[in-house]
């Protein structure tokens, strides 16, 4: 009998899959397939402070080995969220959720984990997930993400709220992540999260013009996973803190190989978009996969490749 | 929805590029004309959403729910370029029953049914749905041409009355199905359309702007999952934001915004 739970920053999981936010809505949509209490956890669909439309369409441009999405972080607002969102999960799911922030500026990060943590709410969730991958408005429209001091700023903010654990979603698009994870952990973070999606484009061949009304969107499914695995490794070698892994994971193996790179968690993405029944079907084929790798508890494996 | 695994049965041409499927499988998720279905191809990441043309159980015993579902595509791309090579007993791995659907209940006694190109196909279980609850549709379908006229006759053998409409008038009436519905002498207590944007558009101003008869219009847009969890589809209505692929495709002349 192998045993599949690991822990995540003082929480424990019963299994390390997390579908991964902005591919499981805020859950309750997913509940009317199976019962989601099977999962370690999800994070829900980023929430920023005031409800936002998105991009144009197309926002969806299919690649080889995966997808490119500019939805834009549609969603309907913090304080509907509180309202209609997290009630309806209430009934479905019984664990705690990770909640995924964006903001606009470090002042809109702090005030949407305010709202979640002065609501009824805030018991539903164990941790924070913050997307830094937004474009800072003070910052000349350049990602929290891509600058240590900028996202630093915005663990400060996010510190500065809540004593549930912060977890800082890094975005790939940068030369090194490991200076930026770095700064997220000096500030206090409790634990890094990556990879958010890779810039990438397409273009129609008949229009010559871009697929998405964006021009650019962001690459996941499994075209990224090397890339995923690749600074996951590099992140656990530089942070004392958790990492989530996430990019491409399609399977139970993907986790075994994501955690050995030293996630102690990993997230499902685009996976969930082409089966709604991937993360079940993860979680679970998990446990005969460790038992063919002769692995008997999953907090042995974090790292393993650094060993 | 329910995801399964499904046999090809037949995959023939109906014109030079709109192709006609039948599948073989679980039919229990459809419940209700207008509704997709969204398959799985080999090579390709993201399925492809097509719309259910016909459904039917393959026996009337109680409790089956195994049954034949009939879509019509059209080549549009490297994907469905593939599909046209999938022989008979092709297993797929596809979600059937996506979508909320047409609204019967609205039909009144004179519905009219306007379909264009591609978008004819979920006209045809509508047709037979209503037909079933004793309601006689009309139907009017646009072409661009008599090369790809398709489906009139399946229509007509379900007992509709059918008016078929070519750009370049070389089938039926000249013109677009607007001009079809202007030329026709019914008075109709509701419409069910599907047809590219541009024609829905005109349909939306023709039959309910100026005549000022309600309706249920299916919209097409390019889906990450086809069952709500990407909000790769949004677009605007009156009241907010709605998914094209779980919300709709089907939305009310009331609530579309141009």
């Amino acid at each position: 009998m192998v045993d599949t739970k690991v822990e995540l920053c003082g929480i424990t999981l019963d299994n390390p899959v997390i579908p991964a936010s902005g591919t499981f809505g805020y859950g309750y949509e997913f509940a009317e397939l199976y019962d989601i209490n099977c999962l370690g956890s999800f994070s829900f669909k980023g929430t920023t402070l005031e409800a936002r439309f998105g991009n144009d369409t197309p926002r969806i441009a299919e690649c080889p080995s995966g997808m490119l999405n500019a939805v834009g972080l549609q969603n309907p607002g913090v304080d509907d969220v509180i309202k209609e969102e997290l009630p309806k999960l209430s009934r479905v799911f019984s664990k705690p959720v990770m909640a995924n922030v964006s903001g606009f500026s470090a002042d809109e990060y702090s005030e949407v984990i305010k709202r979640l943590e002065n609501s009824s709410c805030s018991d539903m969730i164990g941790w924070y997930e913050v997307n830094v991958s937004c474009p800072n408005v003070h910052g000349g429209g350049m990602s929290f993400g891509t600058d240590p001091e900028s996202a630093a700023s915005v663990v400060r903010a996010a510190r500065w709220v809540s004593d549930k654990p912060i977890i800082i979603k890094l975005s790939p698009n940068v030369s090194d992540i490991t200076e930026i994870a770095k700064a997220c952990e000096t500030e206090g973070a409790d634990g890094i999260s990556l990879i958010n999606t890779m810039l990438g484009m397409r273009i129609d061949l008949k229009s010559s013009k871009p697929l998405l009304a964006n021009t650019t969107g962001g690459l996941s499914g499994p075209a990224v996973l090397p890339v995923a695995l690749r600074m996951v490794y590099q992140v656990y070698e530089t942070v004392d803190i958790p990492v989530v892994g996430m990019g491409g994971v399609s399977s139970a193996e993907d986790v075994i190989e994501m955690m050995m790179a030293g996630a102690t968690a990993v997230e499902v993405g685009a996976a969930n978009l082409v089966d709604p029944y991937a993360s079940k079907k993860i979680v679970e084929k998990l446990p005969a996969v460790m038992e063919k790798y002769g692995i008997e508890r999953l907090p042995d494996i974090i790292g393993a490749a650094h060993r | 929805m329910k995801q399964g695994i499904y046999k090809v049965i037949e995959n023939k041409a109906l014109t030079a590029t709109t192709y006609r499927m039948r599948l073989s499988g679980d039919i229990s998720g459809i419940s209700a004309p207008g509704q997709f279905i969204n398959i799985q191809l080999d090579g390709h990441f993201l399925r492809r959403p097509i719309s259910i043309c016909d459904a039917h159980l393959e026996s009337s015993d109680a409790g089956t729910a195994q049954g034949v579902i009939t879509i019509i595509y059209k080549v549009l791309g490297q994907g469905t370029e593939e599909m046209t090579r999938y022989p008979i007993g092709r297993e797929l791995d596809v979600l059937v029953g996506l979508g909320n659907g047409y609204d019967l209940s609205e039909a009144g006694e004179a519905p009219l049914l306007i379909g264009g190109g591609v978008g004819i196909p979920p006209l045809y279980l509508t047709a037979k749905a209503l037909l079933k609850a004793g309601i006689k549709p009309t139907v009017i379908l646009g072409f661009n041409s008599e090369d790809e006229v398709y489906y009139t006759d399946e229509f007509t053998s379900l007992g509709c009355e059918v008016i078929t409409a070519t750009a370049d008038g070389s089938v039926g009436i000249k013109g677009f199905v607007t001009d079809a519905f202007r030329a026709s002498e019914g008075t109709y207590t509701h419409f069910y359309t599907c047809g590219p944007l541009p024609m829905l558009k005109a349909v939306y101003e023709e039959v309910y702007e100026n005549s000022g008869i309600p309706g249920q219009m299916s919209f097409e847009e390019r889906m990450g999952c086809g069952f709500g969890a990407c909000m790769g589809c949004s677009i605007k209505v009156k009241n907010g934001y709605k998914r094209v692929c779980k919300d709709g495709p089907v939305f009310r002349t009331e609530e579309i915004v141009w």
